[in-house]
């Protein structure tokens, strides 16, 4: 995907599960949100954790959930919501936004 | 620990031995100190002045600068745009952290939360509570919020969004605690009396205007 990604933009989480140091919660993969900030380029901690240098730089968003996306059992409001920080490598377009 | 006089005459292990033995993390971290040292690339006062450094740091420092955002809403607005630039304005050092700060309003309630680890904005709140770090916080603060904030005794209505930040990756998260109400003319250093390190974590609200401040 490339960068950056205009804020709204409707994205869903790559429901992959690769073995190594990943920075994706497992509870939002595959789950649909939409970017609230984009946070700059930083090293890929799935390299940079085996000693390599991290590059190329991946493309950080913030990505707003809505909490009955995440969770189907979620007891709560409506609109409570969960944002987290997830690079661009771990997005892939989302025809609609939640 | 059950005291006991030494004029007696069995054999016990050492004091030390009883903290049982050293994990594998600890014999690591310990072997790299000792040959950095022993190398002459850092000095054991190297070591201990920057234990020093991270111990002086804690939510006197957050709370300074919540204190500001709630004096003057021209640094309230910088501080939302750029919570890093924000600190280093008040003289607070962040290093590589860099800051997001999250506003509590009318509408949206803020919490951090970091799953994945114990990722915690260490430069202006200093070392987490150990309840920070702990499983059931950060496995249960992302699927039931509202059940976690009871527990703290915070009780969001229904009309307000509960908000959870997962800090995955590269920034570090402080919650904006709406100012009490009933503290209009109170001076910078009031109000910080006011912030506690709970409510710029989001498990809390500010403390009220009329609520005792514990000064242990």
């Amino acid at each position: 995907m490339s960068a950056p990604l205009a804020l709204g933009t409707a994205v869903r989480v790559r429901a992959a599960y690769p073995p190594g140091h990943i920075r994706t919660p497992f509870y939002v993969r595959g789950k649909r949100g939409r970017i609230v900030q984009y946070c700059g380029d930083f090293g890929n901690p799935e390299t940079l954790a085996y000693g390599h240098d991290g590059t190329p730089r991946q493309p950080l968003y913030r990505v707003h959930f809505a909490q009955s996306e995440v969770w189907p059992d979620y007891r709560g409001v409506g609109r409570d919501s969960l944002e987290v920080e997830i690079y661009s490598h771990w997005l892939e377009p989302a025809g609609d936004a939640p | 620990m059950t005291g006991h006089p030494h004029d007696h005459g069995h054999a016990h292990a050492p004091a030390a031995a009883e903290d049982g033995p050293p994990s594998e993390y600890a014999r690591l971290g310990r072997a790299v100190r000792e040959i950095l040292v022993e190398k002459g690339i850092l000095s054991a006062a190297d070591v201990r002045r920057a234990i020093e450094a991270m111990d002086a740091r804690g939510p006197h420092l957050g709370a300074r600068m919540v204190a500001r955002a709630w004096h003057d809403l021209a640094y309230k607005a910088r501080l939302l745009a750029d919570g890093t630039a924000a600190a280093a304005e008040l003289g607070i050092e962040m290093g590589p952290t860099i800051l997001k700060v999250v506003e509590n309003t009318a509408a949206v309630h803020n919490l951090i939360v970091c799953t994945l680890c114990s990722c915690y904005p260490r430069m202006v709140l200093g070392i987490p509570p150990d309840w920070y770090k702990s499983r059931p916080y950060r496995s249960r603060a992302v699927h039931e919020p509202r059940s976690v904030l009871a527990e703290f005794g915070t009780v969001i209505p229904d009309d307000v969004e509960v908000r959870v930040h997962d800090s995955t990756a590269d920034l570090r998260y402080l919650v904006l605690p709406r100012r009490p109400a009933g503290t209009e003319g109170w001076s910078e250093a009031a109000l910080a009396s006011l912030v506690t390190r709970d409510s710029m974590i989001g498990v809390s609200l500010a403390r009220s205007a009329h609520e005792p401040v514990e000064t242990a």
